[in-house]
């Protein structure tokens, strides 16, 4: 009968897709060697992708273990957002300290002194913020004053949901007050002008190069040095210029081993050694070799011809995250109120 | 069927066809106008899919579909369509079973509960996970002191999966029982037929040309589903991405050949679902 058949087809079926899905919940237990999970922002997928390599070789020769580590990208806000929501990071190494500051303050994840725990405020390499444009600079983009002028189209994620983006939001603001005797007046109607002509805001620094690069968006993409550098390596030096402003901001992205998930998932010992050894003078390598400004003094003098001298300013001569992050990114803030009037 | 007198019905059929006689003109422009719509935002689309995914030959496509991430993508991707379309299955043959066989109080209402995945944003339906099982939400502390992960691992992604896709099987459903009523059940019943025999022999070959259409679109979504997952995925490599995310992610890496070779896979998907589609509505039609 047909009836028959088609329950027998049924259950042959359903035993089918048992014996299955048997199958791969023991496959995905294969693996008994122990895993920790980096979350960190969007542009170091390259910079984690090599370094991780190199620390499996250092945990190898130094413990005999065979570790693995998984990687987690995104914009920085949201991913200390699904750190906090449960994402199980064992370490985080994110844009901007307000974001790890709220693994404590939200949730006690990690101790309240833990940017004192490794050395340059927890910071392993540090970056600034510069412009891509295309070949040529048809625009003629120089400097940050450019970026306001009419008819100029730029790219840069929304600080909401980026640390990247912040970053570049505060070096242009930082830009104004010294060009404008500290008027903060001035500094916010050049925000708002340099924000009008956003183009678009993506929700992470990754994105917003797609849009410049893949999208062909805009005359301008603002970025961290590192991955201005990318996109020349990655795209051509014949199809665009890195544009390094007279004056900008140090970028500090900072990393913490979270240690409430990682003792929980007893990965302590991993998670420490993975950020202290991003110290040494092998890491250092790999983090200059990828655009990344480092720490360390060799590593420095190797590189200096890489990264060109210009004025910084810092995040702590801005007033620190915590106040940075009240006037300017909380709802309401700055942001909010230039962003809204155009 | 009341009996119309020859001649009228023949008048009529005369009148109405030439009033409804088109221009030419406009049968050919419309014909122009939907294929061209078809190329331009179907065909064309698809076939840079597979043109990239192929732009620097077999060799690297074969290599961006072998990489350990892009593999467990697809291993995740058919775990969870193999769980969620059986349990919607078996859902939506109940749910349509309860709302055409049953009068009680509050079925409109559940027939419109039924449909409101369709009505809400998969984004939403993935920030409802986050807020009863994340570490902040309701069950967090909880869930968390019990070691039990559903949110960014793959109990998220398959109850987030679940929840979006399960409208489809009960919504195939719900209009052809209506329509079929109750009288072959209930002869079966009354010649001595057990609940089982009558669902499996009644029941169920009359519906199964339905119900297929309903799995086949349920897993072509289970497998394509963006929003909702992308929510509840933490985006952990090798782990927590399906294939969609890993289509993301790829193309975030400027891994073009990578991004498009998943997305040639979903897209060959779309492509065996359409075939198998109007396959089955020809097999409906001619039943």
């Amino acid at each position: 009968m047909q009836a028959h058949q088609l329950t027998r087809q049924i259950s042959l079926l359903l035993q089918l897709t048992a014996v299955f899905v048997l199958l791969l919940s023991f496959s995905g237990h294969a693996y008994a060697e122990r895993t920790i999970l980096n979350v960190s922002y969007d542009p170091t997928r390259e910079l984690y992708k090599e370094y991780n390599g190199l620390f499996k070789k250092h945990w190898q020769e130094l413990k005999k273990e065979e570790i693995d580590i998984q990687q987690s990208h995104g914009g920085g806000g949201k991913q200390a957002r699904a750190v906090l929501d449960g994402l199980e990071a064992d370490v985080v190494t994110l844009a901007v300290a307000f974001d790890i500051d709220q693994l404590y303050s939200k949730a006690r994840l990690i101790p309240e002194n833990w940017q004192s725990l490794l050395p340059n405020n927890s910071s392993p390499y540090t970056s600034t913020i510069v412009f891509v444009v295309r070949k040529g600079n048809p625009k003629q983009i120089k400097d940050w004053a450019d970026l306001t002028k009419d008819g100029v189209s730029v790219v840069t994620p929304n600080p909401k949901t980026s640390g990247g983006a912040r970053w570049n939001y505060l070096a242009a603001w930082a830009y104004a007050l010294k060009h404008n005797n500290n008027s903060e007046d001035a500094a916010k109607a050049f925000i708002g002008k340099l924000y009008k002509n956003a183009a678009v805001l993506d929700t992470g620094a990754r994105g917003s190069t797609t849009s410049f690069v893949e999208r062909g968006i805009a005359d301008v993409l603002i970025t961290w040095e590192n991955e201005a550098y990318l996109v020349l390596n990655e795209f051509g030096a014949d199809k665009y210029e890195v544009v390094t402003p007279s004056f900008s901001i140090l970028t500090e992205p900072p990393v913490t081993v979270v240690e409430k998930v990682a003792k929980k998932n007893g990965n302590l010992d991993i998670a420490q050694e993975y950020l202290k050894y991003l110290y040494s003078p092998q890491a250092q390598e790999v983090i200059a070799k990828n655009h990344y400004r480092p720490a360390g003094k060799d590593a420095i003098a190797k590189y200096a011809k890489q990264f060109p001298d210009l004025e910084l300013v810092t995040i702590a001569q801005l007033g620190g995250w915590n106040e940075v992050q009240k006037k300017h990114f909380a709802d309401d803030g700055i942001f909010d109120q230039v962003y809204e009037a155009k | 069927m009341i009996a119309i007198p020859q001649e009228i019905s023949t008048a009529k059929t005369s009148v109405t066809a030439s009033a409804l006689r088109d221009p030419d003109w406009l049968k050919y422009g419309l014909i122009a106008v939907a294929l061209s719509f078809i190329f331009l935002f179907l065909c064309l689309p698809l076939g840079l899919v597979i043109f990239q995914a192929f732009s620097k030959g077999l060799v690297a496509f074969w290599e961006a579909l072998s990489q350990p991430d892009t593999l467990a993508a697809i291993k995740l991707t058919l775990l969870t369509a193999l769980i969620t379309v059986p349990l919607n299955t078996v859902f939506g043959i109940a749910a349509a079973w309860a709302i055409t066989r049953f009068e009680f109080k509050g079925k409109s209402f559940l027939t419109t509960l039924i449909d409101l995945p369709f009505s809400v944003s998969p984004v939403i339906s993935g920030v409802i996970f986050v807020l009863l099982f994340g570490l902040q939400g309701v069950f967090g502390s909880w869930l968390s002191g019990h070691d039990i992960k559903i949110i960014f691992a793959v109990p998220g992604i398959i109850l987030a999966t679940l929840f979006v896709t399960f409208p489809f099987v009960a919504r195939q459903l719900i209009p052809l029982m209506q329509e079929m009523g109750h009288e072959e059940e209930e002869a079966a019943l009354s010649l001595g037929a057990s609940g089982w025999q009558m669902f499996f022999q009644i029941t169920l070959p009359n519906i199964k040309w339905a119900l297929l259409y309903g799995v086949l679109l349920c897993n072509a979504r289970a497998m394509g589903e963006f929003g909702a997952v992308s929510v509840v995925s933490g985006h952990i490599r090798g782990l927590t991405n399906t294939l969609p995310l890993q289509v993301e992610v790829s193309y975030n890496d400027y891994d073009v050949v990578g991004a498009f070779a998943s997305a040639s896979i979903l897209a060959s998907l779309a492509i065996v679902t359409l075939v198998l589609k109007t396959l089955l509505e020809w097999k409906q039609g001619i039943r």
